[in-house]
C-alpha cells in the first residue's frame, strides 16, 4: 500500500497590486480611462470656474445689514439683511410677535424629543410617556387659553413649528396605518384586502393638494351644522392617510420579499397570525426596506410645505408671507429661499445620516 | 381497539388538489403507531412533503379524514393550535429566524406560545441546545454559523416544544456533502429516544440504520410501504424496483 501523501495548504498572500489608500482611489475611479479623465476636467473646471463666483456673491461682497438702501448699494452681493430683518417672521410665520417665545420653547422640546426618540439609550417602555407630555406641552404652549397663556387660534400658527409638527405627526400615525394597510393588502380575507387595495389606489391616484383642498374646503360641507373642526386637524389626517398609502406600499414590498419558510416555521412552533407578524415576518420586511421608509419620510417632511395651498403657512408659506407683503424686501426672495433651503436641508440630511446608521443596526444578524 | 388507540396519526382517504387540477395526494391511507418511525421517499413532485405538511396542517387537505394524537384536523383553530404544539418540524432550508440569536430563536415559541418564564425558557433551550451538541454558539446569529450548525439549531428549536412527533422535511438536501453526517447522527440519538419520527429523506443509509417503515410514495399515493430490510432487498412493485435501481444504482 502507497504510503499517504499529507496535504500542506499554501499560505496567503498580498494581492499584488495596491487597491487601497487615496492614490489608487482617485486613479480608479476619476482617471480610469479617457473618457473618465475628460469628463472629471469638464467637472473640475466647471467646479472651479462656479464655487468662487458663488463665494464672492455670498461671502466676501455680502451684507448684514438689515437695511434695504445697503443692499441696493453698487457692487454688493448677497443681501442677507433681509434674514436678519425677516427671521422671526419666516421662522414663525403669522404667531403673534411678543408671544413667540412659546413656539421657540415648543419646537425645542419637539427637537429634542425627536433626537431622543433616534437615540438608542433612550428606547425604552417610558419613552411613550415622554411623547405624551411633550406633545401636550407643545400644543398648550402654542394653543394657549390655560396656565394665564393667551389663546392662539390654529390658524396663527406657521412656520417652523408648523411644518415639525405637522411632518413629525404625519410620520408617526402613518406608519402604523401603513403597516395594518401593507398587512391588510395581504391578508387572506377578500373584504380586508379589498378595502385596504382600493384605499392605497384611491389615494395613490390624486395629488396631495387636491386630497388638501377636500380636507379644508369640501370636507366642512359634509358635515352637520354647527360641528366644525379644526382644519389644521383635517389638514394632518389627510396627510397622515396621504403618506400612508405610500408607505404602505413600501412595507408591502418588504412583506414580498420575505422567504415562505419564515411564515411556515414560526405558525410551525403555534406562534398565532399576529405572534408572526410582530415577532418574525415585520422585523425582517421593515429591516429589508429601511431605505424606503426614509425616502418617504423625507419626502412627507417637504411635502408639508404644500399645506399653505389651505392657508396654513409653514416655513416655505411663511416666507411667501414675510416677504410678498413689504416691497423692500420683495427682491430679495434667492437669499430668503436659501435661508429656509438651509433649513431643510438639515434636516433631512440628519435623517438620511440616521437611515444609514439604522441600516447598519438592523444589519448585524447578517455579518459573519 | 387497543391498536387504534396506539395509531398517533391516522390518513382517512385523505386527498389533496393545488388548485383544480393537480390531484397532490391521491386517498392515502396511512397509520402510524406510537413511537415509530419512518422515513418516506420516492421521486420529486411525489408529493411526500405535501404529505408530512398536512400533520401540522402547514397544507390543509380538501377530502377524507387526519388525526394526529385524537384530534382532528378541521379549520377549527383551536385543534390546530394543540395540534402544532405536539408536533415539531425541521425543513429542508432550515428555516431559522435570522434576526434572532440562536437562543432566542429556541425560547421564542416555549415563551410566547408555552407562555413559559424567559428564564425557564432559556434553560430548556440551553438542554436542547446541548443535546445537539451546538451550545457555545448560543449567543451567535443563525447566519454566522454553518449549514449543518445551522439544521442542528432547527432540530433544537423543533424539541423545545417537547413535541410527541418530529416532521422532517429532506432535512439534509441543502446540506454540503461533509455536514450530513453531523445531522444524522443527531437524528439518529432522536430516534433511539423513542419519539414519533417521520422523515423525508433520501439518505437510504438513515432508513436502513433507524426506520421502522419505509414509505415508497409515487404520484400522490403510496405505492409500497415495508420495513427497511424488505423494502430494499426485496422491493414489491416495479415502480420501485425501477426508483431503487436508480437511486442505489451508483
Amino acid at each position: 500500500m502507497a504510503e499517504t501523501i499529507i496535504f500542506q495548504s499554501l499560505p496567503a498572500r498580498p494581492a499584488p497590486v495596491n487597491t487601497e489608500g487615496l492614490v489608487p482611489w482617485v486613479k480608479n475611479n476619476l482617471f480610469a480611462n479617457w473618457q473618465s479623465t475628460l469628463t472629471t476636467l469638464i467637472v473640475g473646471g466647471l467646479l472651479l470656474f462656479y464655487i468662487p463666483q458663488f463665494i464672492n456673491w455670498a461671502v466676501l461682497t455680502a451684507t448684514t445689514v438689515p437695511n434695504a438702501d445697503a443692499c441696493r448699494a453698487e457692487g454688493v452681493g448677497a443681501c442677507w439683511g433681509v434674514i436678519t430683518e425677516k427671521y422671526r417672521l419666516i421662522i414663525f410665520g403669522r404667531y403673534p410677535f411678543e408671544e413667540q417665545w412659546r413656539p421657540l420653547v415648543a419646537t425645542i422640546l419637539m427637537v429634542a424629543l425627536l433626537v431622543m426618540s433616534c437615540t438608542r439609550m433612550f428606547w425604552k417602555k417610558w419613552l411613550v410617556a415622554v411623547w405624551i407630555v411633550v406633545l401636550a406641552a407643545f400644543f398648550i404652549l402654542m394653543y394657549g387659553g390655560m396656565f394665564g397663556l393667551t389663546e392662539v387660534q390654529t390658524d396663527r400658527w406657521g412656520g417652523l413649528p408648523l411644518t415639525i409638527m405637522l411632518a413629525t405627526l404625519s410620520i408617526v400615525l402613518c406608519f402604523p396605518i401603513a403597516i395594518c394597510v401593507a398587512l391588510g393588502r395581504r391578508s387572506n380575507l377578500p373584504a380586508i384586502r379589498t378595502f385596504c387595495t382600493i384605499y392605497v389606489e384611491l389615494i395613490r391616484g390624486v395629488p396631495l393638494i387636491s386630497v388638501l383642498f377636500m380636507a379644508s374646503f369640501m370636507f366642512p360641507l359634509f358635515m352637520p351644522a354647527g360641528v366644525t373642526i379644526d382644519v389644521l386637524i383635517r389638514v394632518l389626517v389627510g396627510v397622515t392617510l396621504f403618506a400612508a398609502a405610500y408607505m404602505a406600499e413600501v412595507i408591502r414590498g418588504g412583506l414580498q420579499a420575505m422567504p415562505k419558510g419564515q411564515a411556515e416555521a414560526a405558525a410551525s412552533l403555534g406562534l398565532s397570525y399576529w405572534q408572526t407578524q410582530f415577532k418574525i415576518i415585520l422585523p425582517q420586511a421593515l429591516a429589508m426596506v429601511v431605505p424606503g421608509i426614509m425616502n418617504n419620510f423625507i419626502g412627507l417632511f417637504k411635502d408639508t410645505s404644500l399645506v399653505y395651498i389651505v392657508s396654513l403657512y409653514e416655513l416655505t408659506g411663511s416666507l411667501g408671507l414675510a416677504l410678498n407683503s413689504d416691497a423692500d424686501w420683495r427682491p430679495y426672495k434667492l437669499e430668503g429661499y436659501l435661508f429656509i433651503v438651509a433649513i431643510y436641508f438639515a434636516f433631512c440630511f440628519a435623517m438620511s445620516r440616521y437611515s444609514l446608521w439604522i441600516e447598519k443596526q438592523v444589519n448585524k444578524s447578517k455579518l459573519r | 381497539m387497543n391498536e387504534a388507540t396506539d395509531n398517533i396519526i391516522v390518513f382517512d382517504k385523505v386527498n389533496k388538489w393545488y388548485g383544480n387540477n393537480f390531484h397532490v395526494l391521491r386517498d392515502i391511507n396511512l397509520n402510524v403507531r406510537r413511537g415509530e418511525r419512518i422515513v418516506v421517499c420516492g421521486p420529486s413532485g411525489s408529493g411526500k412533503s405535501t404529505l408530512i405538511r398536512c400533520i401540522n396542517r402547514l397544507e390543509e387537505h380538501q377530502e377524507g379524514h387526519l388525526i394526529v394524537d385524537g384530534t382532528e384536523l378541521t379549520d377549527d383553530v383551536k385543534a390546530i393550535d394543540k395540534i402544532r404544539k405536539e408536533v415539531g418540524m425541521v425543513f429542508q432550508q432550515f428555516n431559522l429566524f435570522p434576526h434572532l440569536t440562536v437562543l432566542e430563536n429556541l425560547t421564542l415559541s416555549p415563551m410566547y406560545v408555552g407562555k413559559m418564564p424567559k428564564k425557564e425558557a432559556e434553560e430548556k433551550a440551553m438542554t436542547q441546545l446541548k443535546r445537539v451538541r451546538i451550545a457555545e454558539q448560543a449567543g451567535k446569529y443563525p447566519l454566522q454559523l454553518s449549514g449543518g450548525q445551522q439544521q442542528r439549531v432547527a432540530i433544537a428549536r423543533a424539541l423545545c416544544l417537547t413535541p410527541k412527533i418530529m416532521l422532517f422535511d429532506e432535512p439534509t438536501s441543502a446540506l454540503d456533502p461533509e455536514m450530513i453526517k453531523e445531522v444524522l447522527d443527531v437524528m439518529v440519538e432522536m430516534a433511539n429516544q423513542g419519539i414519533t419520527m417521520i422523515c423525508v429523506t433520501h439518505e437510504m443509509g438513515f432508513a436502513k440504520a433507524v426506520a421502522d417503515r419505509v414509505i415508497f410514495m409515487d404520484q400522490g399515493q403510496i405505492v409500497e410501504q415495508n420495513t427497511p430490510h424488505e423494502f430494499f432487498n426485496n422491493p414489491q412493485t416495479d415502480r420501485s424496483k425501477d426508483f431503487l435501481s436508480k437511486i442505489l444504482g451508483h
